[in-house]
């Protein structure tokens, strides 16, 4: 998937997380921030990168900012602000693009 | 050396009697010999003891460099007389000062500047929050603090471990003897029942308040026979946040379904019969048990004989309605407990002593039947943990939490199985505040489990249709919902120690990175 714009999924509120996306060169960058980064924030970059794989998405600067959301939660937001920034607007894959 | 609920405590603390946690009832019926203060008599006549500031009172107390203070927390996050005391202790150049309060809170964020300082390098607490909680787990106290339960602070009074020089103690009125009361005034907190044990073994006792009153200032909390001086300011805190209005029941559905199981575990379980005494904590589910357990009490025509611990609304409103004796009451956390503590003949203030002290001869805890408790995490040893947060940073306090655990007959821990994505249910708690042991029944929005010291619950439990299960298989739900969490990233330096109500050491904090 071919990143065009940055784009931003998700809110702050308790057990969300917001996700902005921007097209960048060099690579997956994860930058996360999270009430619960200690002992979760391992398990917030690995989700985001294995989602942005399952897109083919191998050049992002991806910000998380962290309410404490489950991994599903994670995986839909990185889902959206990925398909908003690659300016796909329809034929979503609802229920994830990843089965 | 492990101790009894399985942690490794560091041998350099073991020294002068200190010993590891050997299980609640390792020190019982020891005798020792109490601690006493050292007393300035008075034969002269004397018209007042009011001094005209608190810099005054420094002064005549014959101030010095490496001095324990104490303050009591009945002002809650309303409390000025911490910051306002320490300020003018720090201003007049003092260092090496040792804080011993019945628990701080947020409202005393500018003690973690003195802590960075260097010039407060001793804590001594219930409660730690906030920047000091923050500045203490990040390293910077001197001395590791020391954590203890309401009883255990008593205690550890009453046995000389904590020896303090001066007490200073806010009250809502004084006269100009200190005759002082928790009742009346612009900062009304209804009782002072944490500061009588400061009272009765400080050296030294200034009393601080915003409301001078005719002298006797009688029924006194806090006697004038104990009072050094007595300094009249303009405002000993912010009522607003000492005493909040009466909190709403949860409306919650999570929180009014484990309330409901709460009230229905203890109709079920044997000590629900005539005259049964009963504690909740404050939180959500626990007080919601309150309304679940008045239809329950009505049914089988059963009445309380009396409800202890901090008090609140509902505590009132069971007493109100004739469905408890009388109310026994050491803090007040809202408008409606401090007025009927006024009111009510029936509604006594005790001293945090006969609350819950494990060193006197019996206190109010030993006789209870009933507690309903929260946790920021339990794990399957059934150990809780309510004093630190999921990064390791100190954030809680212990406060009568161990106490009435270790007391009661029945003690249940209220929670929800998730916090967001922290597992409340879990392998090991981060921090052991009270042991397994003293914990008899779990409640959870996923189920209810019973710890396997108590049969005799669970086959009360097994003829009921509550939704019983075992905390292995809570924590294996939990886990596979949010993920089994990293350990924290603690270092080895020792920044607090979690006292057992007996003195000895239940758990150590460790120094924990400030998270980027």
């Amino acid at each position: 998937m071919l990143l065009k714009q940055p784009a931003i999924a998700g809110t702050l509120e308790s057990s969300d997380v917001q996700v902005t996306i921007t097209p960048q060169d060099g690579g997956v960058k994860v930058e996360v921030d999270s009430t619960v980064k200690a002992q979760y924030g391992r398990h917030i970059e690995e989700c985001v990168r294995e989602t942005l794989g399952n897109l083919n998405i191998d050049n992002a600067l991806v910000k998380v900012v962290d309410q404490g959301a489950l991994e599903c939660t994670i995986k839909a937001r990185v889902e959206c602000a990925a398909f908003r920034s690659a300016q796909v607007e329809d034929n979503y894959p609802w229920g994830g693009a990843i089965k | 050396m492990k101790n009894a609920v399985n942690r490794e405590i560091p041998d350099e603390l073991l020294v002068n009697g200190r010993e590891v946690f050997q299980g609640s009832n390792y020190r019982d019926g020891i005798r020792y010999q109490k601690a006493a203060p050292k007393v300035r008599m008075r034969t002269s006549q004397l018209d007042s003891k009011v001094l005209p500031s608190i810099v005054d009172a420094i002064k005549a107390v014959e101030f010095k460099d490496g001095m324990t203070v104490s303050f009591h927390h009945h002002f809650r996050n309303g409390d000025y007389i911490v910051n306002m005391v320490m300020e003018e202790i720090v201003k007049m150049g003092f260092k090496d000062i040792t804080i011993a309060a019945s628990s701080l809170g947020t409202s005393h964020d500018p003690i973690a500047e003195y802590i960075e300082q260097g010039i407060v390098t001793g804590i001594q607490t219930s409660g730690i929050r906030g920047k000091m909680g923050e500045v203490v787990s990040f390293g910077k106290l001197k001395t590791p603090a020391i954590l203890r339960s309401h009883g255990g602070r008593v205690r550890a009074i009453e046995q000389g471990e904590v020896h303090i020089d001066v007490a200073f103690i806010g009250a809502p009125t004084s006269d100009c003897y200190g005759n002082a009361s928790g009742k009346g005034g612009k900062s009304d907190c209804g009782v002072l029942a944490y500061a009588d044990v400061d009272a009765k073994y400080a050296d030294n006792v200034v009393v601080i308040t915003d409301t001078l009153v005719d002298f006797p200032n009688f029924p006194a909390s806090i006697e004038a026979v104990d009072v050094d001086y007595v300094v009249v300011v303009d405002e000993i805190g912010d009522a607003s946040k000492i005493a909040s209005a009466a909190a709403r029941f949860s409306r919650d559905p999570r929180d009014l379904l484990m309330a409901e199981y709460c009230a229905k575990v203890i109709e079920a379980t044997p000590y629900f019969k005539q005259g049964f005494s009963f504690q909740t904590g404050a939180g959500g589910p626990s007080l919601a048990a309150n309304r679940y357990l008045e239809p329950i009490l009505r049914k089988h025509n059963i009445t309380m004989s009396w409800i202890c611990g901090g008090i609140s609304a509902p505590a009132v409103d069971l007493l109100n309605k004739g469905l408890c004796e009388c109310i026994v009451d050491t803090q007040d956390f809202d408008t409606v407990g401090v007025a009927s503590v006024h009111t009510n003949p029936k509604h006594f203030e005790i001293s945090t002593s006969q609350y819950a002290s494990p060193s006197n001869k019996s206190a109010f805890v030993n006789k209870l039947d009933y507690v309903i408790l929260a946790a920021l995490e339990i794990d399957v040893d059934f150990n809780v943990n309510v004093i630190t947060g999921s990064d390791g940073v100190l954030r809680g306090a212990p406060g009568g939490h161990p106490d009435t655990a270790a007391g009661a007959k029945c003690c249940i821990i209220v929670t929800p199985l998730l916090r967001g994505r922290m597992a409340t249910v879990c392998d090991s708690v981060v921090t052991v505040t009270t042991p397994g042991e003293c914990v008899d029944i779990l409640v959870t929005d996923y189920g209810i489990a019973v710890n396997p010291k108590r049969p005799d619950l669970l086959e009360a439990l097994q003829k009921t249709k509550l939704p019983l299960t075992t905390i292995e298989e809570l924590r294996d739900i939990a886990y596979s919902i949010v993920g089994a969490p990293d350990p924290l990233p603690f270092k080895d330096r020792v920044v607090a120690i979690l006292e057992a109500r007996d003195g000895t050491i239940l758990d150590v904090v460790r120094e924990i990175e400030p998270l980027k």
